[in-house]
């Protein structure tokens, strides 16, 4: 009997809801997995899971509304890093009075998700530090993923919209709704001359000073704001910044300049129409994104990819993160200050791979290339009066292996990049681990956590390539790091074209615009270029997702960038950002 | 050595720098008059000089290269037009950012729908150029454009395509796509022909 009870790797489920009888219970409805907690044991729980059962990594915090239950459920998704399956916890709470502790105590890496919960649902995380919105701005009101909100330009709950065909008279919608109409701010809220309260909390160490010595402003702190326009954010980001001469005392991000309600517009998409929308997510890695959301929504149709089409998919998807990584280890060297020659040199290889894509798939980024059970076209036979296959033979196997070694002799030993990069931006493995860091930032702390490699997908358990770590977590680590991924993915690829069956099927099935997927719930995750990428989705069994999650990379990891800048100088604030590679379409979503 | 690495980078710098002349000269520049030359310039052999002076230069765009979506007509021999399109709505429905507005004919007589548009709207602003009209329209009637010029001084008025900008000939559609274009010619006659022989065949028992 105490056997039983020991918990062990293999039934960890027979462990919770023994150890914590009446707290914790099975997930049973049809299509869903994990456990129910009652939110008086969450921190209980996650402790025992952590602590206990070696899940010390927590992939992804969501919310979804469950608006005829009159529920809202927090979704947690926890893994060990030693590879294997997930342990999907939920807690529920009540619509009209949402609390749920939060786990930041037990997990750091839950506190940018959890703001985001907040933001998007309104549910509370009772302890959190710092609950406030993240995405949307403190003058807003209403909680925008709920199933009951209403965006600026409602049209109609889902799509395909009624009014398009057969009597489909054309208007615009701004004419029929004025913006200014239907816009909700919270209750006693004056839009002219209001100051944020979120705002003014960005600055925390002025006011301290006003107070502290009595004689107003002290020079010897400032509150400096780099971006949101800075060319060295790599988009639309600010980071409010407190520094003590030179030095960082505090570095809070601000973000949510590019949001646009992805996940809204997403649970009104149908299925398939959601595809092209995953591509403007990391506009840099749009075949990864693709990959992603096609497997969790396949795994929910419980669909078999043939076989060309997933050495295909794997081939497009190892080019993406060759490209991802010619791109930020080019811009990295923009933030050192080397302006644009080591970019430029980057950039050309990968426009040679979106050559390729453009052939393939008919753009350069916005690929839209898979479909569920397969991708939308085969390689083509030509490609500029050239043979396809010449083309990226010729590019795997002997310019891109080239490319790398000539950007490596370039730059990996050049003192001022090692004297601006080494030791600075420590990241340890703990931290990076506690903090949900993922992809090259995770193993450049010497972390080898994989996702093709710890819980394997696609046809990644065929091929032999190394999980790349680097021991000491500073920014020339992940600078090497995507030096070392970038050349085992030019390996899978030469893997890929070795062994890719010559013809045959490219999709499962014939190619329905109507998709569906059974009543359920899912999460697909891939190893983007940037990390991990995950797609929370659940179905009721309709032509559109009930929820639908995106667990992005670029965002989870900012949570740690304020760690990694304090004590470095203002000048490394730009290189720790760009060290970490983020995109601001999939941090804003 | 200090800088040592610096050097071994600068050499990099130095090899480029040189490679772009020695590759004129074995061109004689023949690669900025030539057109046909940029694909030499742009492809994984190419060494030297890499970019493109647009819009003096312009690279061909591959076959499957995808655009705002245009309207395909027949044209018959004594010079009609006839819409390949039927306005059965799929393309409308799976249009993700929902840009298109079709009517549907009506017969003026019985007021029954008939197969063809009356009016077919294209908002260019919101359509993101994903292919999907393209891709699932089972009568070929919508394909996706090459011309990717269009910017304009207005938007309200000069973005929203109706059915007269967006209709092509299929000889269009034939020089821009000629691989989709023939093999879709050949799958339609293929089933012409599998109808024919059937009907045939049923002709046959008839009798």
């Amino acid at each position: 009997m105490t056997e039983a009870v020991a918990p062990t790797a293999e039934a960890p489920a027979a462990t919770l809801d023994m150890r914590f009888p009446g707290a914790v219970t099975p997930d049973t409805r049809a299509g869903y997995s994990g456990y129910v907690v009652t939110p008086e044991k969450l921190i209980e729980v996650a402790t025992a899971a952590r602590d206990e059962m070696g899940y010390d990594y927590l992939s992804s915090v969501t919310g979804v509304d469950y608006l005829t239950d009159g529920k809202l459920e927090a979704v947690y998704h926890l893994y060990r890093t030693s590879g294997g399956p997930a342990l999907a916890l939920k807690v529920q709470t009540p619509r009209d009075n949402p609390v749920v502790p939060s786990l930041v105590s037990i997990y750091p890496g839950a506190d940018f998700q959890e703001r985001e919960a907040y933001d998007m649902y309104g549910i509370r995380f009772a302890g959190h530090p710092n609950l406030k919105r993240i995405l949307m701005w403190e003058g807003f009101g209403g909680w925008p993923l709920r199933k009951d909100w209403k965006e600026a330009y409602y049209e109609q709950d889902t799509k395909p919209f009624d009014t398009r065909w057969p009597g489909g008279h054309f208007y615009r919608s701004e004419e029929k709704n004025p913006f200014a109409h239907n816009v909700v701010y919270p209750e006693g809220f004056l839009p002219e001359g209001w100051v944020s309260e979120a705002e003014a909390s960005q600055y925390p160490d002025i006011s301290e000073l006003e107070q502290g010595n009595g004689r107003g402003f002290k020079t010897d702190k400032i509150v400096v704001n780099l971006g949101p326009q800075h060319p060295s954010t790599h988009g639309v980001f600010r980071m409010v910044v407190t520094l003590d001469g030179e030095t960082i005392v505090e570095l809070h991000p601000v973000m949510g300049y590019l949001h646009r309600n992805h996940e809204k517009i997403g649970e009104r998409n149908t299925w398939l129409q959601n595809m092209p929308f995953t591509d403007r997510l990391d506009y840099i890695s749009s075949m990864s994104n693709n990959l992603g959301y096609a497997l969790a929504v396949e795994k929910l149709q419980k669909l078999k990819v043939p076989e060309r089409a997933e050495y295909i998919r794997v081939l497009m998807v190892e080019l993406t993160r060759i490209c991802n990584h010619m791109w930020a280890v080019g811009f990295l060297l923009n933030d050192l200050g080397a302006f644009f020659t080591p970019a430029l040199y980057a950039i050309r290889e990968r426009e040679l791979i979106l050559d390729f894509f453009e052939a393939t798939a008919g753009s350069r980024m916005m690929c839209n290339y898979m479909r569920f059970g397969g991708v939308s076209r085969d390689i083509p036979e030509k490609m500029r009066d050239e043979n396809t296959m010449d083309f990226i033979n010729d590019m795997v196997f002997n310019r891109l292996p080239k490319a790398i070694d000539d950007l490596d002799t370039y730059l990996t030993e050049n003192e001022i990049i090692r004297s601006r990069c080494l030791g600075v931006g420590v990241l340890p493995a703990d931290q990076a681990i506690a903090y949900s860091t993922c992809g090259p930032l995770l193993r450049a702390s010497g972390v080898p956590y994989d996702i093709r490699r710890a819980e394997p997908y696609s046809i990644y358990d065929r091929f032999d390539f190394k999980v790349c770590t680097r021991p000491n977590g500073d920014i020339y680590d992940r600078y090497l790091i995507r030096m070392d991924e970038m050349r085992e993915s030019v390996k899978i690829c030469q893997q890929v074209l070795r062994d890719m069956p010559a013809g045959g099927e490219i999709m499962a099935g014939k190619p329905q615009y109507n998709v569906r997927a059974p009543a359920g719930e899912s999460y697909g995750r891939v190893e983007g270029p940037k990390g991990e990428l995950g797609f929370y989705v659940v179905s009721t069994g309709k032509a559109n997702p009930y929820r639908y999650h995106v667990r992005a990379p670029s965002f989870i990891n900012l949570t740690v960038l304020g760690e990694l800048c304090k004590g470095a100088k203002v000048a490394d604030v730009v290189v720790i950002l760009g060290s970490i590679d983020i995109v601001l379409g999939e941090t804003d979503r | 050595m200090y800088g040592l690495g610096m050097i071994k980078g600068f050499m990099v710098t130095l090899k480029h720098f040189v490679g772009t002349y020695t590759e004129d000269v074995q061109w004689l520049s023949k690669r900025y008059v030539d057109v046909d030359k940029l694909k030499m310039r742009q492809s994984p052999k190419g060494k030297g000089l890499f970019t493109v002076q647009y819009p003096d230069e312009k690279l061909e765009v591959p076959e499957r290269f995808r655009y705002i979506p245009f309207l395909i007509y027949e044209e018959k021999p004594d010079g009609a037009k006839e819409d390949r399109c039927t306005s059965c709505g799929i393309c409308a429905k799976v249009c993700p950012p929902q840009c298109i507005w079709i009517v549907r004919a009506d017969d003026p007589v019985t007021k029954r729908p008939v197969p063809a548009p009356k009016e077919f709207y294209i908002d260019t602003d919101i359509c993101m150029n994903c292919g999907y009209c393209a891709e699932y329209c089972p009568f070929d009637a919508i394909k996706m454009d090459h011309d990717y010029e269009l910017a304009s001084y207005d938007r309200t008025t000069v973005h929203v395509y109706d059915k007269e900008k967006l209709s092509k000939p299929v000889s269009y559609y034939a020089r821009i796509r000629p691989t989709d274009y023939a093999a879709e010619e050949k799958a339609r006659a293929e089933e012409e022909a599998k109808k024919a022989a059937k009907k045939a065949g049923a002709a046959a028992k008839k009798e």
